[in-house]
């Protein structure tokens, strides 16, 4: 039999640190559902998602209860929905998203990922009617998620997209001032998008993806900060290889729990991603683990470097425990949804720009930031187009997922509750970048994206 | 199925003549026993279990135990196998 202190040990991770499966993601394909008449195009888009996960709630808890691990949300990401609106002869498409949040509720799950558009080198038809549908969508709806991938280390980037999302960002804020611009926390705006992430508000289902697949997100920034609180002092070469065995472990658990799910609902499996991805919860925070390896507060200086191994050791642990590594894998660093970044921006620790720095080196981007409702346009646009910036020269993924709140100025909070936490609203460069964005056009691709 | 109880609390007498009685009615076999008492009278113990026999779903043994451990001051819980040999084994 098993070791009982290992058994042990496996319990108190769930039980008091924190170790949970984060998401699983079920993706689905649409690319049968087009339609000239959009409400067809609505009803099989329904239809398909429901037959398709109608099972991914009942089989995720059933998982739950059998293996004892708590898996926080079931979620579907689907096809960009610009692709197969386009065959439509209506050029708004905010009925389909309507249509993927009946979904979305009948299922059961939280978040529906995939009312999307992939412009980082140009606009179709259909793109550009998605992303004027956004904000409406974003503000009709309860569970859709949007995402717009504007740049690529291949194309570069598309800087009348920039300019446009800065835009779009902004309304969607302005649309859902009532909940503090809680739509523009249902925006994603990307470089180097990837086909197979699992976690919201970005996912979507890539064309390259399989008719139906299931992804993972593991989480456990709790088990991580934990694990390196047995090591005060230590060098860094043990804090990594203490960070690469508990990433394992993690790891170990969310592919345990995407083969079963993929052999239950009889769907392919398509990847694990070996994210730590914080929540609000105290105990649960990547911010914690970076002071623990010994900075005074996240932010000060020293904390790319300690992000940076962080988020190499997490890799180099999980990728031997999975079989397909995938979707973004690496630390998360969202403002709002980590109680540690939380405190940091509180204290004057941690700002827009060391944030933006952290960016290079983990996963993702400027995530869950608040700033003052008088932001205008083209200041966040100028910020989508910094962290395209990164993400394109660094070929990583990078994104933006901003809210200006109306009517909040710097030091005030906003309160989303739940997984999204509160945003202590940060200040931005006060100088001006319109000139900048007005310029439009595209910047073209790094030289070391001609690899060929 | 192979399942893992695990039960944990404070020690007193007749805990695990309670809990094996238990599992004998719900007809869950037990393969193999690992308890101690720890300091502070800390109970702990971990059984290796087969399902397999039992007319219970996986969902309403676990009931039973966590209610039976409600009953009795102590945490019981049952989960498959698979997750500490994942966790733990390569």
């Amino acid at each position: 039999m098993i070791n009982i202190s290992d058994i042990m040990q496996t319990n108190e991770m769930i039980d008091n640190q924190h170790l949970d499966i984060r998401t699983i993601t079920m993706g689905i394909s649409l690319r049968d559902c087009c339609d000239s008449d959009i409400n067809k195009c609505c009803d099989k888009i329904y239809n398909k998602i429901v037959s398709c996960a109608h099972n991914l709630v009942p089989v995720a808890e059933q998982i739950e209860l059998e293996l004892g691990i708590p898996i926080v949300n079931k979620r579907i990401s689907v096809t960009p929905i610009s692709m197969i609106a386009e065959s439509c002869e209506s050029d708004d498409y905010v009925p389909i998203a309507h249509a993927l949040d009946r979904a979305a509720k009948e299922c059961g799950v939280n978040f529906i990922g995939g009312f999307s558009a992939l412009v980082h080198k140009g606009y179709t038809k259909g793109d550009r009617n998605l992303i004027k549908s956004i904000p409406q969508a974003l503000a009709q709806t309860e569970r859709v998620c949007a995402s717009v991938n504007v740049a690529s280390t291949k194309a570069g980037i598309n800087m009348d997209a920039v300019a446009e999302m800065g835009r779009v960002v902004k309304e969607c804020a302005e649309l859902t001032k009532d909940t503090d611009g809680l739509g523009c926390a249902k925006l994603v705006v990307f470089a180097n998008a990837v086909e197979d992430n699992p976690f919201m508000a970005g996912a979507f289902h890539g064309v390259g993806e399989a008719e139906c697949v299931v992804n993972v997100g593991v989480s456990g920034p709790g088990v991580v900060h934990h694990a390196l609180k047995s090591i005060k002092g230590e060098s860094f070469d043990v804090v990594a290889e203490t960070i690469k065995k508990t990433a394992f472990r993690i790891t170990r658990m969310g592919q345990l729990v995407a083969q079963e799910a993929s052999k239950r609902l009889g769907v392919q499996f398509g990847i694990v991603d070996l994210s730590l991805a914080p929540t609000p919860a105290k105990g649960d925070s990547v911010a914690r683990i970076l002071e623990e390896m010994g900075l005074e507060h996240c932010g000060t200086h020293g904390t790319t470097a300690a992000l940076a191994m962080l988020n190499d050791a997490v890799k180099k642990g999980g990728v031997m425990a999975s079989s397909h590594v995938g979707g973004l894998s690496g630390a998360f660093i969202p403002v709002s949804e980590d109680e540690g970044m939380i405190e940091a921006v509180k204290v004057g620790a941690l700002s827009i720009e060391k944030l933006e720095a952290m960016t290079c080196v983990c996963s993702v981007g400027l995530d869950m930031i608040a700033v003052p409702g008088d932001t205008d346009a083209a200041t966040i646009s100028a910020i989508i187009a910094d962290e395209s910036a990164i993400g394109v020269v660094n070929t990583k993924t990078t994104a933006v997922r901003i809210i200006p709140v109306e009517g909040k100025k710097t030091g005030d909070e906003v309160e989303y509750g739940g997984l999204l936490g509160s945003a202590p609203v940060m200040p931005v460069n006060k100088y001006s970048a319109k000139e900048f964005i007005a310029r439009g056009g595209r910047i073209p691709a790094p030289m070391h994206s001609l690899k060929n | 199925m192979k399942a893992i109880v695990t039960v944990v609390g404070k020690d007193r007498v007749g805990i695990i003549a309670e809990i094996c009685t238990l599992l004998a009615e719900m007809k869950v076999n037990i393969i193999d026993i690992n308890q101690t008492v720890m300091q502070d009278d800390f109970f702990t113990m971990v059984m290796l279990t087969d399902t397999k026999k039992s007319d219970l779903s996986f969902g309403e043994i676990s009931e039973k135990l966590n209610k039976k451990g409600e009953e009795m001051g102590l945490s019981i819980r049952i989960q498959l196998e698979d997750i500490f040999n994942s966790m733990h084994k390569i």
